[in-house]
């Protein structure tokens, strides 16, 4: 993004060469600097500092820097003890299947919007456009009783992992970014398959989809990351401990276990959310960037 | 053309749509339709349906008109929960409104190595909520060996009591929370900030406005749209919170911290009384919609003036 070459900014060239900015500047930037270090870096450090240190270690010295040692045990048994790799599965599940819903509702969806464009077409628009702009704790109550008694249907789909899939694909700001992605495809190529004569299943999956590989891959980031950070949703929808990920079971383990393996089991919670960013923090910040693209 | 078109209309039939892809488009619409009537557009007006009913899973529905928002309106507990929802939503502004901005106008001004300065601070963005309230709540610890107690002590501050002091307990949430979120908001606005255009800071150097006047007089006032959304949003959103005080501190300590929606949280879910949970959601966002509509107003006019 800003590792683009500048011009210049609000500081010009004849600005940099004054004194006062020319030390005045790069003494702000080491400043800020070690602050979003210690802000970004910091509790990571120290959380993995305390998850392989003793419990006596942790509560008595929390700030010292090199203990009695470093306990690698504490990983395994954290894994075993508490479970963690399970409910790293079920995590893992969610995050997958929560992905594979909302990818598929929001990409079909946008095709019918963008590019088939209905005479409905718009109609649907506006009602997807309108959740955008109702709170979301309105449904919270509603929406766990649909869960419980699918109206029409008349299934429950309290635990089961159903009840956390599906609610996510209904998200507004998905379909949007997907459709605004479509909306900028030329429609002479549109045209062109048409000529060719391609089928809209065909359209869909040999001409769109290929053109869209960067949006999906935003898309399915957020998603990813957001399923992985949930907590409320899941909390009610699945009570059953066997399928509870990782943020629902944190809480409730952390009441039962001592301080040490606590530790490594939150260490654990949030290494692959974090190499996860690490690995893909160009195409993450450029999704979050462009969510304030579409709220403006 | 004008006159062709009245006459494809009145002669579309069943076999015409379907020749020329309609069903295809009513199967493609289909898993977004399902989707949203579903689990978005149906408990909104179940929501609504609801919060006129009694309604606790057990004995069937019934209607009792406007009993379930007198019932809310008038329990103890409100007026202490709307204050605290609007103490956590001020502190917010304070404390979290500030750090982001300044932080995307300062690495939008580095040469090199910005994207350094994004990664950091994007990254407790990416910690799952409860793992970092889960961490915050023990370097919140009230003894003298907790961590900021620890850190507060080499400067002989402290030790404070964090979470367990009514007066301290929110400004703490509200801390963690915008430790959480400053990063992500940064973005936002640092992506803004790229189309302002380098000419008006030209020109206003040539004007003689020192750097400060011209983050005053031309960044802000340039990005002021989405300043003042990601400001609504942010009200919004703090009008919503519940994982922060719901696992730091349950809502105490004395209620100190007890929001909205944990007031609805255990209205639903703890005393099963569903009808009374979502007249005061309904209550909730009737309160959040109006105030979207009066802040776009007064911001219109602001924005014209």
């Amino acid at each position: 993004m800003s590792a683009d070459v500048q011009e210049r900014g609000i500081i010009s060239t004849a600005d940099r060469n004054r004194p006062l900015i020319q030390y005045g500047l790069p003494a702000i930037q080491v400043l800020l600097f070690v602050g979003v270090l210690v802000a970004g870096v910091g509790p990571l450090l120290w959380l993995l500092k305390s998850g392989l240190s003793t419990s006596q270690d942790i509560l008595q010295g929390p700030m010292s820097l090199w203990p009695s040692g470093i306990q690698w045990q504490n990983l395994p048994n954290a894994w075993t003890q508490v479970q963690i790799g399970s409910y790293l599965g079920n995590t893992a599940i969610i995050a997958i299947g929560s992905l594979l819903s909302t990818l598929f509702v929001c990409t079909t969806g946008a095709f019918v919007l963008s590019v088939l464009r209905p005479k409905w077409g718009p109609l649907v628009t506006g009602a997807v456009l309108a959740t955008l702009f109702l709170p979301g704790v309105i449904s919270l109550v509603p929406l766990y009783l649909t869960i419980l008694e699918m109206p029409v249907l008349g299934v429950n789909l309290q635990n089961t992992f159903w009840a956390v899939w599906l609610p996510q694909a209904a998200g507004a700001f998905n379909i949007l970014v997907m459709k605004r992605y479509f909306d900028a495809i030329p429609r002479e190529l549109v045209e062109a398959a048409r000529i060719d004569g391609a089928s809209n299943l065909r359209l869909f999956t040999s001409l769109i989809l290929p053109l869209s590989k960067p949006i999906l891959g935003v898309v399915a980031l957020l998603t990813v990351i957001g399923s992985w950070k949930d907590y409320l949703w899941p909390l009610l929808v699945l009570p059953d401990p066997s399928m509870q990920p990782i943020s629902v079971a944190l809480p409730r383990v952390a009441e039962t276990t001592e301080i040490s393996l606590q530790m490594s089991a939150l260490f654990l919670a949030v290494l692959i959310p974090v190499v996860l960013f690490l690995i893909f923090q160009k195409q993450f910040l450029r999704g979050v960037g462009m969510s304030g693209g579409i709220k403006e | 053309m004008s006159t062709a078109r009245p006459a494809t209309r009145s002669g579309r039939s069943p076999v015409t749509w379907f020749r020329s892809g309609g069903l295809s488009s009513v199967l493609f619409a289909l898993p977004l339709v399902l989707v949203f009537l579903y689990f978005s557009w149906g408990p909104i007006v179940r929501g609504l349906v609801l919060s006129f009913q009694k309604n606790n899973l057990v004995t069937t529905p019934e209607w009792v008109g406007t009993a379930n928002f007198s019932y809310v309106l008038t329990d103890p507990q409100l007026p202490q929960a709307t204050l605290n929802t609007l103490y956590f939503a001020l502190l917010a502004l304070v404390f979290g409104f500030p750090v982001p901005l300044f932080l995307a106008v300062f690495i939008s001004e580095l040469r090199k190595a910005g994207w350094l300065y994004n990664v950091l601070s994007y990254l407790p963005a990416v910690v799952p909520p409860v793992a970092a309230i889960l961490l915050w709540k023990f370097f919140y610890d009230p003894g003298e060996s907790g961590v900021f107690n620890a850190i507060l002590g080499w400067f002989g501050i402290g030790p404070f009591a964090w979470l367990n002091s009514p007066s301290l307990a929110m400004p703490a949430i509200v801390l963690e929370a915008t430790w959480a979120g400053a990063g992500a908001t940064a973005i936002i606005y640092l992506a803004a900030l790229t189309s302002v255009r380098t000419e008006l800071y030209e020109a206003a150097e040539l004007d003689g406005a020192g750097i400060w006047r011209r983050v005053w007089h031309v960044t802000l006032p340039q990005i002021r749209g989405i300043i003042l959304i990601m400001m609504l949003l942010q009200l919004i959103g703090t009008f919503q919170v519940f994982t922060e005080p719901f696992l730091f501190t349950g809502g105490g300590p004395d209620n100190a911290t007890t929001t909205i929606l944990l007031l609805i949280y255990r209205y639903a879910f703890i005393n099963g009384d569903f009808g009374a949970a979502t007249a005061l959601s309904v209550l909730l966002a009737l309160v959040l919609c109006a105030l979207s509509v009066a802040y776009h107003f007064m911001t219109r006019r602001w924005s014209t003036t």
